[in-house]
């Protein structure tokens, strides 16, 4: 971006460039590998684990109201997702795609909680690590239940002769080219922007007041949209653990389904 | 000879062209869902899945010109 100046004005950087989101190691001897990111992605998988088996410890027929809230999570995501869109089999993926949703909606909700206010997932290696468990999970499935003619039902749709030609590429590149490629730029792209966002209008208020402070009342807007900014961030961290989860479903669910 | 002279960066042009669509995809699909609602309000739990589907699907359009304009960057000139 040579063509925009950057206002270092006493060390508001502004406009926030791709840059703010490699952050500085967290302990001088801790090796430039560990960061806030790293910390946020060990707090994550901690909390998961942790809550759903403290939460599942005593298990009462009456349920207690922690038991009630994991059961509602794993309740939701297998009614609503799994059996929903892959029907009786569901059930078998409901503990993966449970733990696929938990886990992303809590790695995205470190981009609204105060102290961490990022994503692990505005790094794109964790999605794409997500996406190519989902995408391993669906073709494997697909290989199981069809043997070798799987390539020929995934790859041949139902049409005449004479356009296959054409189809066949279109379809093995939407099939197995772009599946997981928009699953991982999906969830990282939403993470990224949403925090580019609030970095844009956190900073730009800071940096309307450091050069002219008759700004002031315009600071205080732009702070005012950062705040309402973070009510949509917190909407899209939910739709985006609930995308990715139901998109994984419909793709096991086209790998498991019979033939033409 | 230069008629006219354009400085600065075109991933922000491009950007904005690149939203157009995505914008009026995600208008029509939600356009969709509230006509079928009113429509026959019984609906509204069964398509209420493919909504969400359907604007993640159009929104990654978006999305991918946010991600695309950092990797593309390039100036007139």
């Amino acid at each position: 971006m040579t063509g925009q100046t950057i206002v270092l004005a006493a060390e508001t950087p502004f406009p926030p460039t791709v840059e703010d989101f490699y952050l500085p190691s967290l302990f001088t001897g801790g090796g430039v590998w560990f960061t806030k990111i790293t910390l946020l992605l060990w707090l994550s998988v901690a909390i998961l684990i942790v809550y759903f088996l403290v939460s599942y410890r005593n298990p009462q027929l009456v349920p207690t109201k922690r038991q009630w809230l994991a059961e509602s999570i794993y309740g939701f995501v297998r009614n609503n997702i799994a059996v929903d869109m892959i029907g009786k089999e569901g059930v078998r993926f409901a503990p993966y795609l449970t733990t696929l949703f938990s886990f992303i909606f809590l790695m995205n909700l470190w981009s609204i909680v105060p102290f961490a206010q990022v994503s692990p997932n505005a790094h794109i290696a964790f999605p794409i690590v997500l996406a190519l468990i989902s995408y391993v999970l669906f073709i494997y499935l697909g290989f199981k239940k069809h043997g070798r003619g799987y390539l020929k039902f995934a790859l041949v749709p139902p049409a005449p002769w004479f356009i296959l030609p054409i189809l066949v590429p279109i379809e093995f590149f939407s099939n197995f080219v772009v599946r997981p490629f928009s699953l991982a730029v999906r969830l990282f792209a939403n993470m990224f922007a949403g925090h580019m966002l609030l970095l844009v209008f956190t900073l730009g208020g800071f940096a309307m007041i450091q050069s002219n402070l008759l700004l002031a009342p315009i600071s205080v807007l732009s702070w005012l949209m950062t705040i309402a900014l973070t009510f949509l961030d917190f909407a899209v961290i939910a739709l985006q653990a609930y995308v990715f989860t139901v998109l994984t479903a419909s793709y096991i669910q086209g790998s498991l389904a019979e033939g033409h | 000879m230069l008629l006219a002279e354009v400085v600065g960066s075109t991933a922000a042009i491009g950007y904005g062209l690149a939203a157009i669509g995505p914008g009026i995809g995600v208008g029509l699909i939600f356009a969709a869902y509230i006509q079928s609602t009113a429509r026959q309000p019984e609906s509204a739990r069964i398509t209420q899945p493919f909504m969400w589907i359907g604007f993640a699907v159009v929104e990654v359009l978006a999305l991918l010109a946010i991600a695309f304009g950092f990797i593309w960057q390039g100036t007139l000139s």
